[in-house]
């Protein structure tokens, strides 16, 4: 088992737009990211269990061979800056991501 | 075309943000054919483009155009700017056409200024949500006539048409409202026949000035250098390089999805897009495609104005209080709620706690399983429809914290630390993102308007068509 942080240089997240959440993994070696790929390791159902949300909240997840990376897309809670909002450029939401184990 | 490659330089991801002078010698060292910069973002929020202020300040700003001008100027290199002031309407524009003269008039330069506003008539919008011509974006729903009228600006991203329109006209200063963010780069080398795509996807990249590169970085100069069929990236600072990992991961930044980019009049395709390494520092890149849509769609941008905001700033370093902090900020909520009902003077305000070292940064997406810590930061934020009002909410919910008689209270003599007098904040209009919409147009260039001005030091005199 491994951890997302033993494999990836960049975990991070960012507004695509004042409502989305995009969210990126950059794996260090392309080994390793084709063997994520090809077992299709990350997916709806673990992303949505290290946020503890419902696997129909993530609504795109991309893999990316010329970076090898992964893209994940969700919704934001609140559209960036409005009333309540918690992070207005979405740079601190990738956190949850950092726990997520691999079978490798 | 009349010639092979075509450079543009791009001092820096957004103008304001700096760049070290020896990087930007060397760009320009290189003879460009085209400097130009990003200014605009919406990441700072929906507050910029509502409130018609730049996010950027007016001496980052002015240091940034001064370099780029006069070194521009001197050499006789088209300089073009996108998205003026951060977000791009009228009055931003304007405060970056006032830097620009301030500069002509200190460096005693003599250039045609073209400036293209981007600002969008309110009832062409309403027109367009009748029409059903407003298309969303994100599953956003189409706004209300009302809430539209609710934006004090609203603005259109310009694809390369309007920008080009200036060219013909000879100006070698090229101003521009909102704009795409290619677009500043791409107008000029489309005009003289560059491949579309390449010049967008180039566009796409220099937008961001050093950040593909690695290190990466938002505030030093790169030069892009665009081909018959490809396109070169070049890192201008010696500690830089672009590397193929370092600018294939930088499609994905800020992007749903890295294969298909939209923007005005369609979509860049990077399904086959090659990144080559050429061995000393440079990048090239192949294989971008332009996918028109059937109709030539832009994007509009408003902010509305949804209230007045005030805010107070605070910590607990109480472990009572942190143990049960979600049902005291109830409870403290419950009695101003009640006390406002009382007095008949609740309006339709609205409290926020913001509990850092709990769920202050992820709010709603914590799932929390963490221990207590042993301080917690408070932000206490109330929305209200005055300022006077949103004051008044803030003030009493301040105070009522502060001596909130919780179960099981032992310090009895105040609730929280608060690390300022006054401890009250007003934070002014609070704007929300209310359009992010597509709309239908039959010409690129219809919804901008521009005007032309030949500034010689001193002197500006309006070109007349």
């Amino acid at each position: 088992m491994k951890t997302l942080p033993e494999i990836a240089q960049v975990i991070r997240s960012k507004n695509s737009s004042p409502f989305k959440l995009t969210l990126d993994i950059i794996f260090k070696d392309r080994e390793v990211f084709e063997q994520v790929q090809a077992g299709n390791l990350i997916n709806a159902q673990n992303v949505a269990a290290a946020y503890k949300i419902d696997p129909s909240a993530i609504e795109k997840i991309l893999y990316f061979p010329p970076a090898k990376a992964i893209k994940i897309g969700m919704s934001r809670t609140k559209k960036s800056g409005s009333p309540g909002d918690t992070d207005v450029y979405g740079a601190q939401q990738h956190a949850p991501l950092l726990s997520i184990r691999l079978d490798l | 075309m009349a010639k092979k490659e075509y450079k543009i330089l791009s001092p820096t991801a957004i103008l304001g943000y700096g760049f070290p002078a020896e990087s930007f010698q060397r760009g320009i060292e290189e003879n460009p054919d085209l400097i130009a910069v990003d200014a605009g973002s919406t990441d700072p929020g929906p507050y910029y483009l509502g409130a018609g202020k730049a996010f950027t300040d007016r001496l980052g700003v002015k240091s940034d155009l001064r370099a780029m001008l006069v070194n521009g100027i001197k050499k006789n290199i088209p300089i073009v700017i996108g998205t003026a002031g951060g977000s791009g309407a009228r009055p931003h524009v304007d405060w970056c056409r006032a830097i620009i003269e301030e500069i002509a008039k200190e460096e005693n330069l003599k250039f045609r200024m073209g400036v293209v506003y981007a600002d969008v008539d309110v009832e062409e919008v309403v027109k367009g949500i009748k029409e059903g011509a407003l298309l969303p974006l994100d599953d956003q729903p189409v706004p209300t006539e009302e809430e539209v009228r609710q934006c004090p600006y609203i603005v259109a991203q310009m694809g390369p048409e309007p920008l080009q329109k200036m060219i013909s006209k000879g100006c070698q200063v090229i101003l521009g409202g909102r704009c795409y963010d290619p677009s500043c780069f791409s107008a000029r080398p489309i005009a003289e026949g560059y491949d579309r795509a390449l010049a967008t996807h180039l566009g796409k990249i220099l937008e961001c000035a050093a950040i593909a590169a690695t290190p990466g970085s938002g505030s030093d100069s790169v030069i892009g250098i665009l081909k018959e069929d490809s396109f070169i990236l070049q890192a201008l600072s010696p500690e830089r390089k672009f590397t193929a990992q370092s600018t294939a991961a930088h499609t994905l930044y800020e992007k749903s999805d890295p294969f298909h980019l939209p923007g005005p009049g369609g979509s860049l395709d990077l399904t086959n897009v090659t990144f080559t390494e050429l061995g000393d520092g440079r990048v090239e890149v192949r294989g971008t495609k332009f996918v028109p849509t059937p109709k030539y769609q832009v994007k509009l941008e408003g902010s509305r104005c949804v209230g007045y905001r005030t805010i107070s700033v605070c910590g607990t370093h109480d472990p009572i209080l942190i143990s049960k902090i979600d049902e005291v900020c109830q409870q403290v909520k419950d009695r101003v709620e009640h006390l406002l009902e009382r007095e008949n003077a609740q309006g339709k305000s609205k409290v926020f706690f913001h509990i850092y070292g709990k769920n202050g940064v992820m709010g709603d997406l914590e799932h929390g399983d963490y221990p207590l810590p042993h301080e917690l930061g408070i932000v206490m934020e109330v929305l209200a429809d005055t300022q006077e009002q949103a004051n008044t909410v803030c003030s009493i919910t301040r105070s009522t914290f502060l001596h909130y008689g919780y179960e099981g209270r032992i310090s009895t003599a105040g609730n929280l630390a608060f690390p300022f007098s006054p401890s009250d904040t007003p934070m002014g209009p609070c704007y929300e993102f209310c359009l992010y919409h597509l709309l239908d147009v039959d010409d690129p260039t219809a919804l901008f308007s521009d005007e032309v001005f030949d500034i010689d030091g001193d002197k500006v005199k309006r070109v007349e068509d």
